[in-house]
């Protein structure tokens, strides 16, 4: 649970996102979200298939812009930004961790780890350090030459969640990152977040469907039909 | 630093499909080979043109009769007269006489070291037996060798006393000697040989044996080359029944001119008076300077021309190349979603695939530039010449293969810039 005095780094007020589909139609997606995460909050949203997590999630971590509605993250009008700021903040203040993985082909992971970093300026050795240090934290550390097609599903997401962690982002957002692996190696990349919440003090939104890993958190938000029909606190304390 | 690692990057994208890369490359290969390998071949042509017009002369001024045309120019642009000699219309007051040369040489004595008059009796054959050599025969006066420096091997040159008692002797080259006395100098050196030109026989007794040069020009075998052979200017008229007078000689210029050119014009002057009241001919002058760069501009312009066709191949594999962007970056539409979330920008993006494109180019232009040059360098030596390289062209070459890569690389790299991210990262 937050704790009082803890600032709100995501404050998302009455956010809707209709898509463009043929001329005539026009597909509203989300019907006004109001939702507010605190710095280091534990948060998951949950909802059936279809419901908008992930479009919530795209505009949450900067990747796209609200048709209607506001949204501040850490101080920043993320709606009234401009291309360059938004790959400025995706850079800086949030780390990706997709279902599909998203590692760059023919690159290893270690290359991998280093792209935020590379973008962000930082020099050789810096990342070439860093890149190694989260590697080995998230056990990735005897595989770090490994190109990505040679890696499991699951390594590959540690190694993904190793990138999201490059430039030291308060914010992780998570889009079922477990989707794709069987339940123990879910477990090992659960894990690993929990461990990023408790240790390193990361915001974290998460997204599953799972009901077990959602309780999990301290927090859960049921999206239905592009609106938030439930919020209830998860098991997790602190 | 970023660059670097676009360079990297783009190095490893094209290793990893060497074949779609290859292919790609062709183009450019191409079209950058053939036109270095035109260049290599034009360079040497030209180094092989001035070293040869070099040697026959850098004081030498030609001056000669050349026919007034409507938008007649007195511009000395070289190699213009010389055929005019042979045109039925000359008659023999348009010649020039012994007596201008003569106060030609009084009034600029200080300037002039020699007069050089040649006129040419005709190409022929010497033949005894199996043995035969080509000449072509030119009478020459004394000072003839003043301007032509040759190598004298054996003997002497054609001498005053021939020309005054019109002797029946010749001045041969050591090919002849070659080719009719099995190189025998000292056993050619008085010998007669009798001179088939245009079916009329001629005899001649050999005084001098000089050491023939290759020119860049000669395409021959070495057997039937046809080398110079000198006889007195003036049995040469009489043999060839000639008019009185020269449609052209060479002023062999003193030292003490620094400006050869402006002599040249000066030469044209002395004689406008000559040839004011004349309807038909002028004169005009020659020096191997302009010669050597009307050949150049010569050459220079066929080069462009054929290069210019040459590089349409270009424009053709730029398209390649273009074309190649696009498909790589439809391919990678999940990876340049990546990156965006990653934080790349617009600009990295367009970077990374413009240095891709580059590379790919530059790869290809290098090895155009290889293939060209080793092209080019093996039919310049098959020519005769020596392969020389071309240097501004290979720079040229390397900076368009840059500029191509630029151009037909900025389209797609833009259209990967974009890229709206969550379209990258959702795409199939
Ligand atoms: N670019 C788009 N254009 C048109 N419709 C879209 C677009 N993106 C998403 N949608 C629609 O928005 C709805 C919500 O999609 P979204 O991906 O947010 O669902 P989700 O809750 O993440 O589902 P899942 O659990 O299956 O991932 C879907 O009906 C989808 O078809
Ligand atoms: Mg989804």
């Amino acid at each position: 649970m937050p704790k009082k005095d803890s600032n709100t780094v995501i404050q998302l007020s009455h956010i809707v996102k209709r898509f463009f589909v043929g001329k005539p139609n026009e597909l509203e997606i989300l019907h006004g979200i109001d939702l507010e995460v605190k710095e280091g909050e534990f948060l998951s949203i949950v909802g059936e298939s279809g419901s908008g997590k992930s479009t919530l999630m795209n505009i949450i971590g900067a990747l796209d812009k609200p048709t209607e509605g506001g949204y501040i993250l850490d101080g920043t009008d993320v709606c009234r930004a401009k291309d360059k700021k938004l790959s400025e903040i995706r850079n800086q203040k949030i780390g990706f961790v997709f279902q599909t993985y998203n590692l760059v082909a023919r690159s290893t992971a270690l290359s991998n780890v280093e792209l935020p970093m590379l973008y962000a300026g930082i020099s050789k050795q810096e990342r070439h350090a860093r890149a190694k240090e989260l590697l080995e934290m998230v056990g990735m550390g005897e595989r770090m030459t490994h190109k990505s097609d040679e890696l499991s599903g699951g390594q590959k997401q540690r190694v993904a969640i190793a990138r999201a962690m490059a430039n030291n982002p308060s914010i992780i957002l998570a889009d079922e990152p477990t989707g794709s692996l069987d339940s123990k190696t879910g477990r090992v990349i659960m894990d690993i977040f929990h461990r990023l919440h408790h240790e390193e003090g990361k915001t974290i939104v998460f997204i599953t469907h799972s009901p077990e890993l959602a309780k999990e958190t301290q927090r859960i938000v049921t999206l239905s039909d592009g609106m938030i029909a439930d919020e209830r606190k998860g098991d997790r304390v602190c | 630093m970023l660059i670097w690692e676009n360079i990297r990057l783009a190095f490893s994208s094209l290793l990893a499909s060497k074949m779609r890369a290859l292919l790609t490359m062709l183009g450019i290969i191409i079209g950058i080979g053939s036109v270095i390998a035109i260049m290599t071949i034009s360079s040497s042509l030209t180094n092989a043109v001035s070293t040869s017009f070099q040697e026959m002369g850098a004081n030498n001024v030609t001056v000669g009769l050349k026919e007034r045309s409507e938008d007649s120019t007195s511009t000395r642009s070289g190699m213009n007269f010389g055929s005019s000699n042979k045109t039925a219309s000359m008659e023999e007051s348009d010649r020039i006489t012994e007596d201008m040369i003569d106060a030609l040489k009084t009034q600029m004595k200080d300037q002039i070291d020699a007069v050089a008059i040649s006129e040419s009796l005709g190409s022929g054959t010497i033949k005894d037996g199996s043995d035969y050599a080509n000449i072509a025969v030119e009478g020459v006066n004394e000072d003839y060798f003043a301007s032509k420096k040759l190598k004298l091997l054996e003997g002497r040159h054609i001498k005053a006393a021939d020309l005054s008692g019109s002797k029946n002797v010749i001045m041969v080259s050591d090919k002849v000697v070659e080719n009719m006395f099995e190189g025998d100098k000292s056993k050619a050196l008085s010998e007669k040989i009798n001179v088939n030109i245009n079916s009329e026989y001629y005899s001649y007794y050999i005084v001098g044996i000089y050491k023939y040069e290759e020119t860049g020009f000669s395409s021959s075998t070495e057997e039937d080359v046809t080398t110079s052979a000198y006889i007195p200017l003036t049995t040469a008229k009489e043999q060839a029944r000639a008019d009185e007078g020269y449609s052209q000689f060479t002023v062999v210029t003193s030292t003490d001119v620094s400006d050869v050119s402006a002599f040249a014009d000066s030469i044209e002057t002395f004689f406008l008076p000559y040839y004011m009241g004349n309807k038909d001919y002028q004169i005009t002058t020659t020096t191997m300077e302009s010669m050597t760069e009307s050949m150049g501009d010569m050459i220079r312009t066929v080069t462009i021309a054929i290069a210019f066709i040459a590089g349409i191949s270009l424009l053709v594999g730029g398209i390649g190349v273009m074309n190649i962007m696009l498909v790589s970056i439809t391919e990678r539409t999940r990876e340049i979603g990546t990156r965006k979330a990653l934080g790349a920008k617009n600009s990295s993006i367009k970077l990374q695939f413009i240095t891709e494109s580059v590379i790919l180019c530059l790869v290809g232009g290098i090895f155009g530039i290889i293939l060209g040059f080793t092209l080019g360098a093996v039919a310049a030596t098959l020519l005769g010449y020596t392969a020389a390289v071309p240097f501004t062209a290979i720079l040229v070459a390397v900076g368009f293969s840059m500029m191509i890569g630029i151009f037909f690389g900025y389209y797609p790299a833009n259209k990967a810039a974009k890229l709206h991210p969550i379209d990258a990262l959702r795409y199939e």
